[in-house]
């Protein structure tokens, strides 16, 4: 026992001493500003979060989605094939996506000063100037209608959707990001226009910096990219989730499978109980194939290929999802192991040897976290964009380390109760 | 493919910084080949084991045998229990899983660099004492059947490529699913996969690359000690069984419950090891990224943008492959657009880099795209040894990664319409559509 615990503290010691030196400030405009210089790669990654994620569709599903992927189809004096041309031949990379929270611009450039001078003033272009013509309208409405039909005719899409909706009812986090054939007909150039002038603004923007500039360097970038944002203000606070009701969907799809998704809402990202709960999940299913799910449904009786559990904290309780899927015949039983697996785990908590080995593995894991400049990028985007403290990285592993068996069981019986399972089946159909 | 794994664009290299080492190679005396690429900027490593053994290298009646080996491997040993290698790993910290492609069979670990020893060291042990137990082997197989249903059988898009790599190749061993046909995962027994193991894991057959920060030497000295006992087989041997010439267009169609069309296209197009000409290659690799690589590519900028006919429109081609591949395009038509005209516009983009040549605008894209690529390669350990690991296991030294952007610098407007001409003919093109089939009214309940 002894010896298991000098070691953790020998992992603990590793990891803090590889503490990422992180910058953080605010612009004049309001924006925070995070950095972490990167000199040993002639790179730059830089992305700019906006709070202007799917849960801002209002009753227009699809609108931030639609924004958001219209970015690169034209920016200030260039149209989509311009922007393309001035980007790609020099190599830069930019990228946008969208979660239920936040709309990403992601930025990679070689650090030569005249290819990155070129990156950020388009780059400012992109966040601040869309074009939004007409024919680029129509092009990604159509292929967002593509994308919508991709997403119907896959079973895991149609199951992870319809859990969505069972969990959020009428809350903003319910319905597809992608939004619905109706609702995308009817967006309109103004209709954008509007959403990008509410929620692409300096306050309701974060930028994160990581790479081969210096601090000064990194100021003057930030501060002439967010400069071509207007000031505006944050997003308003979303509501809170309303408790779902439990129960079982079915949905019939030609597939050979089904999909079986069970759920519950989970956690947000300041959530008193984020710890605990992190560490009991990794146990329970999100540990891959070394995790109870994974070595009891998969391991020892080969149901499902796929098998795991995790929580998405968001602004407000974000979903806690478990999924699997397997042949049709064999749908009910392993649902039915799934609950009882569960069962025992909210009912008993984690097994002492359970817990030591999942802290050596968080804790003992934790400088893979941080290898790449890519991955530090988004470590402490996520960081900045909820507020999270800026020692948050350096304490992680101290908390994870407290996390007690028992403190696990109380707070998942008090807070995932077996009662409260949603679940959904789709699929039992092949022709 | 043990667990959903990622792939890749873009290569790696270039000048070296302070930070980063040379890559130093190194033979044991068993065969085993030791590749090591110095990076520390995180006190990290990345271990790949790499076998040249793959769906490529498999039978009829047989197919899947190596990546069904490759879920086994982790179904322990003569000194390791059913999983175990999992546990261990991850108590280390470390995260391990493995993938199977046509041409290869990877195994890996990324774990603290105190750990490389603990890694290594499983790695030896599962490369010669490996216990096939028969449960263990039957479970498997049905995770292994789950995972083609998942994959293959429910995938629209993955059954038409499926298809359509069977329907190109008539008689090359491309023409196997990696995953395996659902009938020979239903007859394969353990013996199968004994002879499998027997034949192809033997340190004559494997690669070991490690990325991270770590000196050369001391990998050396620890792959001696853990790799260097095994005594090599020497069984591994391939028979060829290169593809006849394709004679013209083949087409086929897949009908199955969907709600997208989709068109796919393939001209057989040669790798590396079967151009006379090593420009020729290259030319390809210019030729595939002015054609389909990207937003400012032509299939983008002209099919989807300005003729509007497709939502998304791409190619791809391997000059690296083991085997000559094709050059393959792939479209989703835009509403109310046939697969036919859509073709048909797709094929008026071929033909147009056969009649005229490429801009210098174009040609400095590739190039530059290169050379950012090489740098945006090396932020990550796990992607550098991937890329080292595939070229060696494709028969391609590794150094090749390094001369690339020197050849695609050579490259000239004319080679790209030579190549085009040469090799992009209808004759040896294969034609790919999904159709979809309305699926019956679907109902949902709920209790």
């Amino acid at each position: 026992m002894i010896r298991q615990l000098v070691l953790l503290a020998l992992f603990l010691l590793t990891s803090l001493a590889q503490a990422l030196e992180i910058q953080s400030w605010q612009t004049e405009q309001g924006s925070r500003v995070m950095f972490v210089h990167a000199p040993q790669l002639p790179m730059v990654n830089l992305s700019v979060l906006f709070d202007a994620g799917s849960a801002r569709d209002g009753d227009q599903p699809g609108k931030a989605r639609l924004l958001n992927e219209l970015l690169l189809e034209g920016a200030g004096d260039l149209d989509a094939d311009a922007l393309a041309r001035e980007l790609e031949s020099r190599g830069i990379e930019i990228s946008t996506r969208i979660s239920r929270d936040i709309a990403w611009i992601s930025m990679r450039s070689l650090s030569d000063k005249a290819i990155l001078t070129v990156a950020l003033d388009t780059l400012a272009a992109v966040v601040a100037r869309p074009r939004l013509d007409e024919d680029a309208i129509a092009r990604v409405k159509e292929r967002t209608l593509a994308e919508l039909r991709l997403a119907h005719q896959s079973a895991e899409d149609v199951a992870d959707q319809l859990l969505m909706q069972a969990l959020y009812g009428k809350h903003p986090y319910a319905h597809d990001p992608l939004g619905d054939e109706k609702s995308l007909e009817a967006l309109d150039e103004q209709q954008l226009r509007s959403f990008h002038d509410r929620y692409y603004t300096a306050a309701n923007a974060v930028v994160v910096l990581v790479g081969n500039v210096n601090r000064n360097q990194a100021e003057l970038l930030v501060g002439r990219l967010v400069s071509s944002l207007p000031a505006g203000e944050k997003a308003a606070a979303l509501p809170q989730p309303e408790r779902p009701r439990p129960g079982i969907t079915r949905k019939t799809f030609p597939a050979s499978q089904t999909h079986i998704n069970m759920g519950m809402l989970g956690i947000s990202r300041n959530d008193p109980d984020y710890f605990p709960l992190l560490v009991g999940n990794h146990i329970l299913g999100g540990g891959g194939l070394t995790s109870i799910m994974g070595e009891e449904v998969r391991n020892k009786r080969g149901l499902s290929y796929g098998i795991s559990s995790s929580f998405s904290p968001l602004w407000v309780q974000g979903p806690w999802i478990l999924s699997a899927q397997t042949r049709n015949s064999q749908a009910n039983s392993t649902r039915q192991l799934m609950v009882a697996l569960y069962r025992d785990f909210v009912d008993e908590g984690p097994s002492l040897k359970q817990l030591e080995a999942a802290k050596k593995h968080l804790v003992g894991g934790f400088p893979l976290k941080l290898s790449s400049n890519k991955k530090i990028l988004r470590r402490i985007a996520l960081m900045g964009f909820y507020d999270l403290p800026t020692d948050w990285l350096d304490t992680w592993s101290s908390k994870v380390m407290q996390v007690t068996a028992s403190q696990i069981r109380r707070t998942f019986r008090r807070r995932m109760p077996v009662k409260n399972l949603v679940t959904v089946m789709v699929g039992g159909n092949k022709k | 493919m043990r667990i959903l794994c990622i792939l890749l664009a873009g290569f790696l290299a270039m000048p070296v910084l302070a930070t980063q080492g040379k890559v130093e190679e190194f033979m044991l005396d068993n065969g085993m080949k030791v590749i090591v690429k110095p990076d520390h900027r995180a006190a990290v490593v990345v271990s790949q084991v790499w076998y040249k053994v793959g769906s490529s290298y498999e039978l009829p009646g047989a197919t899947g045998v190596s990546h069904v080996l490759e879920h086994m491997m982790f179904k322990g040993t003569k000194h390791v229990a059913p999983d175990e290698f999992s546990r261990i790993i991850a108590a280390l910290g470390g995260s391990e899983n493995a993938f199977t492609g046509v041409d290869y069979t990877a195994y890996f670990e990324t774990l603290s660099k105190d750990h490389l020893e603990r890694a290594l060291e499983l790695e030896a042990d599962r490369m010669h004492n490996l216990r096939l137990d028969k449960k263990e082997f039957q479970r498997e197989l049905a995770v292994v059947r789950e995972e083609r249903r998942l994959r293959t059988d429910d995938n629209p898009n993955g059954l038409l490529w499926e298809q359509f790599g069977a329907v190109a190749w008539r008689v090359s061993p491309y023409r196997n699913p990696v995953i395996g046909w659902m009938h020979d995962l239903e007859i394969m027994t353990v013996a199968d996969l004994q002879a499998w193991y027997e034949q192809w894991y033997s340190p004559d057959n494997a690669i070991l690359v490690v990325v991270g920060d770590v000196q050369p030497r001391d990998v050396l000295e620890l792959a001696k000690k853990h790799f260097g006992p095994i005594e090599a087989t020497g069984r591994a041997s391939y028979r060829a069984r290169p593809e006849p010439e394709q004679k013209g267009i083949t087409r086929l169609e897949v009908k199955v419950p969907a709600e997208q069309p989709r068109l796919i296209m393939g001209y057989k197009s040669p790798a590396m090891v079967d151009v006379k000409e090593p420009w020729e290659a290259y030319a390809l690799v210019v030729l595939n990224s002015v054609l389909g690589e990207g937003d400012s590519s032509r299939l983008t900028s002209r099919v989807v943008r300005e003729q509007q006919l497709a939502v998304s429109a791409g190619s791809s081609y391997d000059a690296f492959s083991r085997l000559s591949g094709l050059l393959e395009l792939e479209a989703i038509p835009a509403e109310n657009v046939s697969l036919d005209v859509l073709e048909k516009a797709l094929r008026e983009q071929v033909a147009d880099l056969k009649n005229t040549s490429i801009s210098k605008e174009e040609l400095q894209r590739v190039v530059n795209q290169t050379v950012a690529k090489k740098v945006f390669a090396r932020d990550s350990l796990f992607y550098q040894a991937m890329l080292i690991g595939m070229r060696e296991t494709n028969g391609y030294d590794w150094k090749t990664l390094d001369e690339e952007l020197q050849h695609i610098r050579a490259v000239t407007p004319e080679q790209v319409q030579a190549v085009a001409r040469k090799y992009l003919v209808d004759d040896h093109l294969t034609v790919a559509v999904l159709q979809p089939r309305k699926a019956q009214a679907e109902g949902e309940k709920k209790s």
